[in-house]
């Protein structure tokens, strides 16, 4: 059949639809989204998005028990989410083929921290497969949803940024028919009440014998044959580093790194004089290959931390290299808050009202960044209730007013829900302002339970965010449009002086949102009335410019016409 | 073996179409029967802050990344986001540069200034070429043709075949845009022909000298 270019995401969709598969769920996040985007295209696959990974993990786990061949995916903290499930998923094991999918972010592009979730494979028992390119991630898929079958057991996928998003050639295959497995109940093995779970936790010590015994012998794990003063030990997207750094070399490339071969690695030390491990993140095939008694190299040359690249390889090993500097004065180019974003509105008057923000995962985090600098904290999906919570327990009455949390309407249905139900079961006052923007915008705007459509864009149970806080125990609920800076200075002031827990629903689309969009003209400053005062710069709006007197400029062709700066000039200059 | 393989780094803002261009350069090597590979970053990167895509081609391509000191070219859609990129650069690259200065939020608020020079700066870098994208831009009434502007210049630069390219333009583009687009296409490719021209006769004055 075709070739086709195709990202790792993509492959794993196009491999999930070669395997047969049936059913897939997953919460977006970067770098994992465009796996289930994908998936959602094959109308052999039912496909969706859950509220978060651990629902999705049990639903995706659910439709194996069902008998059909399911995968779950998520970034890599997805799977923290997700890990109560995942732990005794190796114990109850599978009916239809189960693969689990995380997406590691070495470098932290778009993440919060670097774990490296090979460490899960070993902590959960459940057998590993890396991919190292387009290719390998579509093929891999196949042979996950084999091993699983085979052996009864979930299987990891682990990718990381570099292999989700990096495109390559990809063969296509056709789409293989696999039947639907009989459901029969089997109480001693799903349902893990202590006595079952001790038996199964044999069952589960003996599959990984086995599948140690079959790793030794997968085609996923080869020797490539090269000179034998070096050899290099490698998975995942570092052999593709490797391999520019080494071209001569003899290449351990392993595919099946859970159970690890340690006979394969044992044969391989006696072909080579000196073993190099080049791995991203943890030394976890370092280790594997220190407890079968392997001397090799790896991160007493290779960092830590960060993403490895050509020359961070070649530099490890070989030494600095001189390279052409980049001159100091290029400036960051960080991202920033769209023109038109509804979060602008909102931070900029916490920061006109000197209130601080417990903060989440989302665009929205980039309100911490100059010149709003409006949040104290982000810490994970979240997170912001809790950590308010605990803040106004630390510090009483003042850090109930002095700080709010402030939480995406996607995040807060992700985990936030349990979080307000925390502030009024134990009479909090903290002030919880849920930025409705009505989408999923910083992963690419991905549907969720508030925005009444399903990942095919079909209708579908609409959640009235209102009458959910209220359900939660919360009585003050306003709802505020942010761009309307008056109304929702008034309801910010109202809702933190309140000695009772509020909710703020600060509501408007993403500006970059089709349907929303409302092309209006750009605004303009009139240089005439301009006292250079600087407030509209403070709102940290691209389209605006300082010009070298002071002055503000709005650059035409960003603005959208949200009208903000209109709002907060003194000397109404802006037209 | 390694040097069978074609390096280009194409950079620029978020929002400019980076993304597409690149896409569209796979696009062709794979045609053309090349191994290839890309390579970018989605997510806190695209809100309007530095975009850059790996594109490499040849027999065979491991890396997805380019080694740095190692890219023949780089087609930056933003004068400062090539000034960013520049030790990427082999001593024997080619740079394409739009002229066009889009000022990052800190310097926008005043906080940071925009480097002055920076095209003086990048000739001492490598050979460039600057294309004046805004303006053929505007002559084919779209704004957002910068992009494939610049794909025409790179395209005459690397010997892709033009007909084939805008084939894939045709087939990724939405049908209200083509004709702009496809227009802004043969502006760019004329633009660097032109280029090419000089250079060529220049270098031939230097052999003779």
């Amino acid at each position: 059949m075709a070739n086709a270019i195709l990202s790792g995401n993509e492959a794993v969709a196009r491999g999930a639809y070669e395997a047969g598969l049936a059913f897939a769920a997953a919460y977006p996040g970067t770098p994992s989204t465009e796996i289930l985007e994908n998936i959602a295209l094959y109308k052999q696959i039912q496909a969706q998005w859950s509220p978060n990974e651990k629902v999705a993990f049990e639903v995706a786990m659910g439709a194996s028990f069902g008998g059909v061949r399911s995968l779950v995916a998520m970034k890599h903290v997805g799977l923290n989410v997700a890990a109560d499930p995942m732990f005794t998923s190796s114990y109850v094991g599978v009916n239809g083929g189960f693969v689990i999918i995380t997406a590691d972010d070495p470098g932290m592009h778009s993440s919060q921290n670097e774990q490296d979730n090979r460490r899960y494979a070993k902590f959960a028992k459940i057998p590993m497969l890396e991919p190292s390119d387009s290719q390998e991630a579509k093929d891999f898929v196949g042979h996950a949803l084999d091993i699983s079958e085979r052996f009864d057991t979930p299987v990891l996928i682990r990718l990381t940024t570099r292999v989700c998003h990096s495109k390559g050639i990809v063969s296509l295959g056709r789409r293989k028919r696999v039947a639907r497995k009989p459901y029969e109940k089997d109480a001693h093995k799903r349902l893990i009440i202590p006595i079952h779970a001790r038996l199964r936790h044999t069952v589960v010590e003996q599959r990984l014998k086995e599948l140690q015994h079959f790793a030794e012998k997968s085609s996923l794990n080869r020797i490539e044959r090269g000179y034998p003063e070096i050899g290099v030990v490698t998975s995942g997207v570092a052999y593709q580093y490797a391999r520019e750094v080494f071209p001569q070399a003899t290449f351990l490339k392993l595919g099946f790194t859970f159970p690890f071969p340690r006979k394969l690695v044992r044969k391989f030390a006696g072909l080579v004089k000196k073993i190099y491990v080049v791995e991203e993140l943890e030394p976890v095939l370092e280790e594997e290959l220190i407890s079968a008694g392997v001397q090799a190299v790896g991160k007493e040359r290779l960092p830590l931390e960060g993403e490895l690249s050509i020359e961070v390889v070649r530099e490890a090993f070989f030494g600095p290299r001189r390279r052409r500097p980049v001159d100091r004065d290029v400036v960051p180019r960080p991202p920033i808050l769209c023109p038109g974003c509804p979060h602008t509105g909102l931070f900029y008057t916490l920061k006109r009202l000197k209130i601080g923000a417990t903060g989440d995962i989302g665009c929205y985090t980039l309100g911490a960044l100059p010149p709003l600098n409006a949040m104290d904290t982000s810490v994970c999906m979240g997170a912001s209730i809790g950590n308010a919570l605990g803040m106004e327990k630390a510090m009483g009455q003042e850090g109930a007013e002095r700080m709010v949390a402030v939480i995406g309407d996607s995040t807060f249905l992700h985990s936030g829900m349990t979080g307000l139900l925390d502030v009024a079961y134990n009479r909090g006052t903290t002030t919880v302002i849920i930025l409705d923007n009505r989408t999923t915008a910083m992963t690419g705007h991905q549907d969720h339970p508030g925005t009444g459509r399903t990942l095919q864009g079909e209708p579908s149970a609409h959640i009235d965010l209102e009458a959910l806080c209220k359900a939660l125990g919360v009585k003050h609920v306003l709802t505020v449009d942010p761009h309307d800076l008056n109304a929702t200075r008034k309801a910010i002031k109202k809702a933190t002086q309140q000695r009772e827990p509020s909710v703020i629903i600060a509501r408007r689309p993403c500006v970059l949102l089709k349907e929303f969009r409302v092309a209006k003209k750009a605004f303009k400053v009139d240089p005439a009335d301009c006292s250079a005062c600087g407030l509209c710069l403070d709102l940290g709006c691209p389209a605006m410019v300082r010009l070298d007197d002071g002055r503000a400029q709005i650059q035409e062709f960003l603005c959208v016409g949200c009208g903000l700066c209109l709002q907060v000039c003194p000397k109404r200059a802006i037209k | 073996m390694k040097d069978n393989i074609k390096n280009v780094l194409i950079v620029g803002v978020g929002g400019q179409g980076v993304l597409l261009v690149s896409e569209i350069l796979a696009e062709i090597c794979m045609e053309a029967g090349y191994d290839v590979k890309k390579s970018e970053v989605h997510g806190m990167a695209q809100r309007g802050g530095t975009v850059v895509s790996h594109v490499r081609y040849g027999p065979k391509v491991y890396s997805p990344l380019i080694e740095m000191g190692t890219a023949h070219v780089l087609l930056a859609l933003e004068e400062l986001e090539a000034l960013r990129w520049v030790n990427y650069l082999r001593p024997d690259a080619v740079v394409i540069v739009n002229r066009q200065q889009i000022k990052p939020l800190p310097v926008a608020v005043g906080l940071q200034a925009y480097p002055k020079g920076v095209l003086t700066r990048l000739r001492k870098a490598a050979r460039v070429v600057v294309i004046d994208g805004v303006r053929i831009a505007g002559q084919v009434g779209d704004m957002r043709a910068i992009n494939i502007a610049l794909l025409g210049a790179l395209a005459v630069l690397l010997n892709l075949s033009p007909a084939q390219l805008r084939r894939i333009i045709k087939r990724k583009l939405p049908q209200k845009t083509l004709k702009a687009n496809l227009a802004a296409f043969e502006k760019g490719r004329d633009a660097m022909e032109v280029e090419q021209k000089q250079h060529r006769t220049h270098r031939k004055k230097e052999h003779t000298r």
